[in-house]
């Protein structure tokens, strides 16, 4: 019994570090690759998934469709973004402290304005998958998990697949490490990194709707992902998308071990405590080169 | 030239506080005018931040509540004013907030916001004056204060932890064979650990046996491993202690993972509001929740069903619960309460009304209420109900009788309970 | 000769603030005051670890509610007298800033930054599984009925703030104005030259980080008091790390003034927001301000004054 209890607590904690590496992959590329401190991006991923409750509750849309449909909105969004942030603080050298406040003032903005659009009451989607499982063996798995972590794993192996194989991935890929022998190659940093971040923010729009998917959506549920979201860029190595996929699954398993064997409410902590300690030990993180 | 630019930065400051200082301490509110003078009710109210969705509708169900005053003449022939605030879901912000609205807007009386952690920190400034202090949803609040001008709406009864989960295991023990054991689980927040260590006493007390006692943060993304470790234990009865994003979680989180327990609820928030009710459907039939009102022949009271045609007008513009029938009738019956107070006393004085209100015993739209000498019900009136016969996610189904069923206590039952959890339908 | 100005004003202040609490007898404006007061506390010391070293603190929540659960078990435990609660307060907050100090050692910018996050997350946890100062429960703390001095112990309140206040501002001019200011200037433009200069770097850092401590925690210290009902989403509550951040950012991060005039001004604002019509156009117009501010005016209010006056003079 104790046996089944651990492979389902494990396979639940894979399915939730799926879609953990869905959140984080945008926090990877951005502050990862781009040194961008993007703390604004759960909240674009909140952002995803009122896109996702607007036309499920309209128009009976499924919530991946609409992530996808919406990826080229916010992608051009994330190109607006980082247009205001590079002419405001990082041509200017400012980006370290400012640049943080900056998308600390989006994150504020952005929620207020759902909160005035939708206010404040939890919003949900409806699925025809959302509440039936499937059995592999003694491990249940519900739909509702599930498809967020194919969305995760999908979108993770769509990036690596992009950053590895394409001129503009490799650019961006090149982007963090020498920009000078980029420019020397004739392709322009700044428009690499805008593309880039453009990028980044895109990944939300799916990562949203996989949100709605699991549970209940309010504006400020954001915050709630800032931490673990940084946590897991900082584990995966800073940029690496491997790493970060790795690294979202070792948090959902932690979290979902802890949960089930040693109680719910330390499994918050748990995951940031193992942050801290990585930190503490080997900063570059568990991946990093 | 770096010296007087600072210095007169330092300078500016110190003026404008005392600037600040001699505004109000020097007379501010406009002098009386006799009886035109309306009466003027303040408090603070959560319309942003955690909150703000129970917030909006309480505020909207007291609007109503002034209308209709103001539509029967107001009180003592004055006109009634509602002063409000936003206290953001801040406990911090409630202090300023109740000082401002007694020292700067001289309301006449106050009354609380919504919730314990935003009724506490008012305690003290009331006490102080010695102010009559409905509470519209604080858990115990007065237990330490021990203030005699407080009065609380919500009918959770004089040992409020323990009657609020009281009729979950009363229901429990009436089962035939007796359920042996039982799963607490809440999340790590004022109301819901309440709740959780209320439950624990009264199952303590009816012989069951605990096999699982954990608490899960709020912000918990997947309640399936929590699910699935309750299920591991296999208990007979699952009291659930949540608020609404994670009562949503766990009642999906049971029905993937098969936890089908003898009698599943108890202190679930959010089962009581429209979205929830609308998306959860089918999949909450069998669950045996607390409620205060619902729309049953037992407790249609004299004005409800008016109050309600109101209040779902308004909802649907102000993009609050449609249903209304969780907060809203109380938000109005507390301040119905202090008004009838004041119309028998023929005053505004805190102490007579105050007197008044602790003796006396008040019709409302949510039924009879009459306070213990703790300023809580002097009888409980939390309600289990069951939701039975849901077959659809259609709203409609809720304004009606029928759904969700009273099976506690006798006095308001409104049919029977199907039991096990697992036969319900 | 300015140190003694200073000094002046500071007294003047302190005497000022005694002063206030025998004339003004609105409860609402020491409430207000009092909240202003610890966001001076707050933003000064945040700036002092974040505006001259240039470490970005996001978890002056964490110890803030340090300093709150600090003396709430004082309270419990002994029903300690105000000053050693607030005392004990700081140095336990202190204690915590020391160790992330060594933190400092290993990580650099953001890193530093996300590590103060987590620690944050971490110490909530630990303090809602922790019975004894109440919990995920929440816990009551009666303030007295009365103090000698004072005819409240709201004024009470009010006047040790405002003394907390100038102490913290009067040790951020110290240091500002003081060799150490000097390092930690060093260390924030380029902590490796400044080693390399023979900047005693690992020691001024863990200086500025247990100062930084020390006066949140003691701003922490009196809120069981202020607020009467402590639970740890309130302590802990994600407000004190944002405008403790946001508040120096606005008034200007490289002089003493700049947090002071910050929380000053966004204290003030956000007090009014709070009793003016109460609708989130108010928050959105905060966050636009903010945003507008970083961008526009990234030296604050404090440089752009200086400009100003700087101009005229010139």
């Amino acid at each position: 019994m104790s046996y089944d209890l651990l492979l389902n607590a494990v396979a639940a904690g894979l399915l939730l570090g799926g879609f953990y590496a869905a959140v984080s992959l945008g926090i990877s590329v951005a502050f990862g690759l781009l040194d961008v401190v993007n703390i604004a991006h759960p909240v674009f991923v909140i952002l995803g998934a009122y896109a996702a409750y607007v036309m499920n509750a309209r128009f009976g849309w499924d919530p991946v469709l609409t992530g996808l449909v919406f990826t080229p909105v916010f992608y051009l969004l994330g190109m607006a973004v980082y247009r205001v942030y590079y002419a405001s603080f990082e041509r200017k050298g400012e980006e370290a402290l400012r640049g943080l406040v900056f998308f600390f003032g989006i994150m504020f903005i952005v929620e207020v304005l759902l909160i005035l659009v939708y206010g404040v009451d939890y919003r949900l989607v409806e699925a025809p998958y959302i509440g039936e499982s499937f059995h592999l063996g003694p491990v249940s798995i519900a739909y509702r998990l599930f498809v967020p972590f194919l969305g995760g794993v999908l979108l993770a192996g769509g990036v690596y697949l992009f950053l590895g194989n394409t001129f503009f991935g490799r650019a961006i890929q090149g982007v963090s490490q020498d920009s000078l022998a980029l420019r020397l190659m004739g392709a322009d940093p700044i428009r690499i990194k805008t593309i880039a971040f453009g990028i980044a923010i895109a990944t939300a729009s799916l990562a949203g709707s996989l949100l709605i998917i699991i549970g209940p959506v309010e504006p400020s549920i954001g915050r709630e992902y800032i931490g673990r979201v940084f946590a897991i860029a900082v584990l995966g190595g800073m940029g690496s998308i491997g790493g970060t996929f790795a690294a979202s699954l070792i948090l959902g398993v932690v979290e979902s071990l802890t949960s089930t064997f040693y109680g719910p409410s330390w499994s918050t902590a748990v995951s940031f405590g193992v942050l801290l300690l990585v930190l503490a030990l080997r900063p570059a993180g568990l991946f990093g080169r | 030239m770096k010296r007087t630019g600072r210095f007169w930065i330092g300078g500016w400051m110190l003026t404008a506080w005392l600037a600040a200082a001699a505004l109000l301490s020097g007379p501010w509110a406009p002098p009386a005018q006799a009886a035109e003078k309306p009466i003027k009710i303040g408090f603070g109210m959560a319309l942003t931040g955690g909150l703000a969705a129970n917030g909006k509708a309480a505020l909207l169900s007291m609007q109503i509540w002034a209308e209709d005053v103001n539509a029967k003449g107001g009180l003592l022939g004055r006109k009634v004013d509602l002063v409000v605030y936003d206290d953001q879901t801040k406990p911090a912000s409630v202090p300023a907030i109740y000082t401002k609205l007694l020292d700067v807007d001289k309301v006449d009386f106050v009354v609380s916001g919504y919730g314990t952690n935003l009724i506490a920190p008012a305690m003290p400034i009331v006490m102080e004056r010695g102010l009559v202090f409905m509470g519209l949803f604080g858990l115990a609040v007065n237990e330490k204060f021990k203030y005699p001008g407080y009065f609380q709406i919500m009918p959770a009864g004089p040992e409020p932890a323990l009657d609020w989960t009281r009729g979950f295991f009363e229901i429990a023990a009436q089962q035939k064979p007796k359920p042996q054991t039982v799963a607490l689980v809440g999340a790590d927040a004022e109301f819901a650990i309440n709740a959780v260590a209320g439950a624990r006493e009264n199952a303590k007390k009816m012989g069951l046996k605990i096999v699982y006692d954990k608490t899960y943060p709020p912000a918990t993304v997947d309640y399936t491993p929590i699910a699935r470790a309750i299920k591991a234990t296999n208990p007979d009865v699952v009291f659930v202690g949540s608020y609404p994003p994670d009562s949503v979680g766990m009642v999906q989180a049971a029905h993937e993972v098969g936890l089908k327990p003898k009698l599943f609820g108890g202190g679930m928030v959010g089962l009581q509001y429209a979205a929830f009710l609308t998306k959860l459907g089918p999949k909450l039939n069998g669950i045996v929740n607390y409620d205060f009102w619902v729309p049953e022949p037992t407790l249609n009271f004299p004005g409800i069903e008016a109050f309600l045609k109101k209040y779902q007008v308004k909802a649907a513009k102000a993009g609050v619960d449609p249903l209304g029938h969780y907060l809203p009738p109380w938000s109005y019956a507390y301040l119905e309460v202090l008004g009838q107070a004041v119309t028998a006393t023929k005053s505004t004085d805190q102490k007579k009304v105050a007197g008044y209100i602790r003796s006396h015993e008040f019709t409302t739209i949510i039924g009879k209420v009459k306070f213990g000498s703790n300023g809580e019900w002097a009888t409980s009136r939390v309600l289990q109900i069951q939701f039975q016969g849901i077959k659809d996610s259609k709203l409609d189904q809720f304004h009606r009788p029928g759904k969700r069923i009273v099976v506690y206590p006798e006095q308001w039952k409104s049919g029977k309970i199907q039991y096990p959890y697992s036969s319900a339908k | 000769m300015r140190g003694r100005t200073l000094l002046g004003v500071a007294v003047a202040v302190v005497i000022g603030g005694y002063l206030t609490t025998r004339f003004v007898s609105h409860g609402y404006f020491y409430f207000a005051s009092y909240v202003i007061l610890q966001y001076i506390m707050l933003a000064t010391a945040w700036n002092i670890l974040g505006g001259y070293t240039g470490y970005v603190n996001f978890g002056s929540a964490a110890f803030f509610a340090v300093g709150a659960y600090t003396s709430i078990v004082l309270i419990k435990a002994f029903k300690a007298y105000f000053i050693f609660l607030a005392l004990a307060g700081g140095l336990a907050s202190a204690l915590l800033g020391l160790g992330i100090g060594y933190l400092t050692l290993r990580l650099r910018g953001v890193f530093f930054s996300i590590a103060t996050l987590a620690l944050a997350v971490v110490l909530q946890t630990a303090v809602i599984n922790w019975g004894y100062v109440g919990g995920a429960r929440g816990i009551y703390i009666l303030r007295a009925r009365s103090v000698p001095f004072f005819s409240s112990y709201t004024e009470f309140l009010f006047f040790m703030m405002v003394v907390f206040a100038v102490l913290s501002v009067a040790a951020a001019w110290w240091i500002e104005n003081s060799w150490v200011g000097r390092g930690l200037a060093a260390i924030r433009d380029n902590e490796e030259a400044a080693e390399c200069m023979g900047v005693p770097t690992l020691k001024l850092k863990l200086f500025a980080t247990t100062v930084s401590g020390f006066f949140m925690g003691l701003a922490g210290a009196p809120f069981p008091y202020y607020v009467t009902y402590v639970e740890p989403s309130s302590a802990f509550n994600l407000d004190y790390a944002v405008n403790s951040l946001a508040m120096p950012m606005i008034g200007g991060t490289t002089s003493w003034a700049g947090p002071v005039v910050g929380a000053i001004l966004l204290g003030a604002a956000q007090q009014i927001a709070t009793v003016t019509i109460s609708s989130a156009w108010n928050l959105l117009i905060v966050g636009v301000v903010l945003v507008a501010f970083v961008i526009l005016a990234p030296e604050g209010l404090v440089g752009l004054a200086l400009r100003l006056a700087r101009k005229r003079g010139a």
